[in-house]
């Protein structure tokens, strides 16, 4: 196939990438910086999983150990999975999605990624300076007054981060809502570009909450303002409202945009339209909303009052609702369908299995009684990563393989695909079912040292994740493997709808020669008459 | 220790196991309902079959009300037994025996009102209630034992109370499960339950220190509270304001519990009684937790006249 100029061949030079405002490349950027800090987390974790492979280990000392669960918490929410699939996958493809050339604010958008940079280097630097050992939670008075780590450092770095959040989501829904092409109504939206609406809305009116808590932890560090501590007249329970305020609508930031990806990938590789379009949209807004009156169901036993706990059981429920709306409509799309087992689908599938497990067993979180046993135990630990890493995780996994032929324009090779999606599957099941039996049986999370009776269910989640961390480096491998090797993928090689389809791969750099049209409903896939994919 | 659930060795235990298995069940259902759905789709309509792909459906109203409605019915069942279970976990019965317990980095001091002291260690009898009134000495902790299915944060300036009747004499881990710094995974201990008998046994123990109560009314003449705090004296004399509603300077009024009386003596111009001008010393810095406590009871056996 005869090289076409693209956004990737336009311009070449150093400088044209790190001045572009294409914000296709600015997604690349973006993939760079999320991958590196995906490793750096992922290693964090590997020395963990090492140390807990016996019950008194020593393979590093407990303050180090303190300090590497901090690392894998802050790198892994507030470097990777925050940013990973709106910054990455959303860049790319919210204006194409939409048929524009670019974003509403292009030099916004380039400027978030350096604000993110800057808020990464923050980060590292406090990780190399000797690290932070409060946990990404930074529950005070400990991280305000007692650690002796560089928790301000730390907290600048996630500040500084926030506000590439707030840039890139203020500029999703400004490009939503003003650059949508001629027919592409709202109901005609893919919804993809719904569940990042749902997710911009979040980062606009959460991340500044997380910012000002930790303002006020620096400044209690700093000049003993006596907000938190309450040696110093402050109260400990407000820290903890105002970081779930916002961090437990970060659990939505990382799962809406994944269930927006399987919204994707499920009508294409079942060749039929989504089952219930109105209900899956609604619901991601629904998500966002409810999700923001949540937060006290973290605080359960934290001395929160008795009647506010109470409210904040009975809206976790309410919650659950349209996550389980959206997973019935997913498995009814596949009624009557022609299915294609390709990997992006296999990913697709996966997270649907891994985020009903977990959504599942939020239920037994969200009932007060049971909370009180399992509170801050591996039981919350396995919940919440097959939410964010079986869910938000595999979501981002199986949209880079469903979008790769368009973003570099070739083809990974399919069997190495269903490897990679078998192993993680596998890999993560092994590593965090073991975990929700630890935690019923009543390991606490954050335990440097355990007691004996715990060591089998800790080997078996080591050895998964060591399954796991192959299933990562396999994609790794092979995506880059076919950027110099892959076979050309062609405009369209799922016969996708969608207006990203329409045009080359890798696009050219302003997307569409001519503006696009839109005048048919999404997901028009007809499993009934079409041929063989 | 079974595979799947702790030992059963209080009387919310097998309530809390129940409430689990209900949801579970439920949980196991839908996994297996969704679970079920998708892999016979999946083979069903292959690519590779030629099935009847024919009047495919994309749009059901009754279905979505149907798949809204059952979770919404399942999940406030939970929360209504939820609530119910942990109403009971936070009333502890009024005959409760009292343990005040201290943490701080890393270690649970212990103190029974007659007079017992130990350190990661908290011996109880079986078959009744005990309350532990808790507060920290520094970071937030959390006092949790799973055989019992309880757990209370432990949080520094207040107290907070968690209660427990053991079923079933035996030793059980006792965990601080929020993180506290460096030792966290250290900060570990046992509870003790004992016969009856036993328990009065371990309580004669020689070398036992005075009660609580006594502990804290030699306190209360040693640090000085007692040339103020009396009749016609320069504060409030405090027979019988225990549990008493008092209003306060300013307006409003307090409620003398065990946090209103610690507030009062770490710092006693926050909450000021209505009629005596703030002239008291802050004893923040100059008794520890353990002795407040001691503190505290003393002024709970002070009954009116």
């Amino acid at each position: 196939m005869e090289k076409t100029e693209n956004y990737l061949n336009d311009e070449v030079t150093v400088s044209s990438w790190l001045l572009t405002t294409d914000h296709k490349r600015i997604a690349l950027l973006y993939l760079m910086s999320v991958t590196f800090f995906f490793l750096v987390g992922a290693f964090a974790a590997l020395l963990m999983r090492l140390e807990l492979l016996v019950p008194n280990g020593g393979l590093v000392q407990a303050e180090t150990y303190n300090k590497l669960f901090t690392m894998h918490g802050v790198t892994m929410v507030f470097f990777f999975l925050i940013p990973s699939i709106p910054a990455v996958l959303g860049n790319f493809l919210i204006p194409m999605m939409v048929g524009a050339k670019d974003m509403a604010f292009p030099r916004l958008n380039l400027a978030s990624w350096y604000v993110f940079m800057a808020g990464g280097l923050f980060g590292l630097a406090s990780m190399i300076l000797g690290g932070v050992d409060t946990g990404w939670t930074f529950y005070a008075p400990y991280s305000s007054v007692y650690s002796n780590t560089h928790v301000i450092t730390m907290a600048v770095g996630i500040i500084i981060a926030g506000f590439s959040s707030i840039m890139t989501g203020l500029n999703f829904i400004v490009t939503i809502h003003r650059l949508r092409a001629p027919g592409l109504t709202w109901m005609r939206l893919p919804l993809f570009v719904w569940s990042l609406y749902a997710t911009s809305i979040i980062f606009i009116l959460g991340t500044p909450v997380l910012a000002m808590a930790l303002v006020l932890i620096a400044l209690e560090r700093v000049f003993g303002f006596g907000v938190f501590d309450p040696a110093l007249g402050g109260d400990p329970l407000l820290f903890q409202h105002l970081f779930w305020f916002y961090s437990h609508p970060a659990v939505y930031i990382m799962i809406l945009p994944s269930m927006g990806v399987v919204s994707e990938i499920v009508p294409c590789f079942a060749r039929k339209r989504i089952f219930g379009y109105a209900f899956v949209a609604a619901s991601s807004l629904a998500i966002a909303l409810i999700g923001f009156l949540v937060w006290g169901h973290h605080m359960f036993v934290s001395g929160q009052s008795l009647y506010a706990g109470m409210a904040f059981s009975l809206l976790s429920y309410m919650v659950a609702i349209p996550s389980a709306v959206k997973v019935f409509n997913w498995t009814a799309t596949l009624h009557k369908g022609r299915i294609y087992l390709r990997t992006p689908m296999l990913y697709a599938l996966g997270f649907i299995g891994l985020f009903t497990i977990g959504g599942l067993t939020g239920l037994v979180l969200a009932a007060m009684g049971l909370d009180a046993h399992v509170h801050d135990t591996y039981f919350i630990i396995a919940h919440f990563h097959y939410i964010m890493v079986g869910g938000a995780l595999m979501g981002y996994l199986g949209g880079m393989h469903f979008w790769w032929p368009k973003i570099t324009g070739k083809l990974y090779p399919e069997f190495w695909g269903r490897i990679s999606a078998g192993l993680v599957f596998l890999g993560f099941n092994l590593t965090f079912f073991p975990q929700f039996l630890l935690g019923y049986l009543g390991m606490p999370r954050r335990y440097y040292h355990y007691p004996p009776e715990f060591q089998t269910l800790n080997v078996l989640s080591t050895a998964g994740a060591s399954i796991l961390g192959v299933g990562y480096l396999v994609p790794l491998l092979y995506l880059l493997w076919s950027l110099k090797w892959g076979a050309d993928a062609g405009p369209n090689p799922w016969r996708a709808t969608g207006l990203e389809w329409t045009t080359s791969s890798p696009p050219p750099k302003e997307n569409y020669r001519v503006t696009p049209e839109v005048d048919e409903e999404p997901y028009a896939y007809d499993a009934e008459t079409e041929a063989a994919l | 220790m079974s595979w799947i659930v702790p030992p059963q060795a209080s009387t919310v235990a097998a309530r809390v196991d129940l409430l689990m298995g209900y949801v579970l069940f439920v949980a196991v259902c839908f996994i297996a309902l969704i679970g079920g759905a998708i892999f016979y789709f999946a083979v069903k309509y292959h690519h590779s079959r030629s099935v009847d792909r024919s009047g495919p459906v994309f749009q059901s109203i009754p279905l979505e009300i149907f798949w809204t409605g059952v979770p919404l019915a399942l999940t406030l069942s939970m929360f209504v037994w939820g609530a119910r279970l942990f109403i009971t976990m936070r009333e502890p019965p009024p005959d409760s025996l009292e343990v005040d317990v201290v943490g701080k980095q890393w270690m649970w001091e212990v103190q029974h009102a007659e007079g017992r002291r130990e350190l990661n260690e908290v011996h109880v009898p079986v078959g009744r209630p005990v309350r532990l009134l808790m507060t920290s000495a520094d970071v937030i902790h959390s006092f949790f034992v799973p055989a019992f299915r309880v757990k209370q944060d432990v949080l520094p300036g207040r107290y907070e109370t968690e209660w427990f009747e053991a079923t079933e004499p035996g030793r059980y881990r006792l965990y601080c499960a929020q993180y506290c710094g460096t030792a966290h995974s250290a900060m570990t201990g046992w509870i003790t339950v004992l016969s009856a008998a036993d328990y009065e046994r371990w309580l004669a123990q020689p070398g036992a220190e005075p009660t609580m109560t006594e502990a804290g009314e030699r306190l209360f003449r040693r640090a000085g509270c007692a040339s103020c705090h009396r009749a016609g004296g320069a504060g409030p004399a405090l027979e019988g304001m225990f549990g008493r509603r008092e209003a306060l300077e300013g307006g409003g009024t307090a409620l003398a519990d065990e946090t209103y009386v610690r507030e009062s003596i770490l710092r006693p111009n926050a909450k000021v009684l209505k009629g005596w001008p703030p002239r008291m010393p802050s004893y923040e810095g100059r008794l520890d937790e353990a002795q407040v406590q001691q503190l505290v009871s003393y002024l709970k056996s002070l009954k009116g006249a």
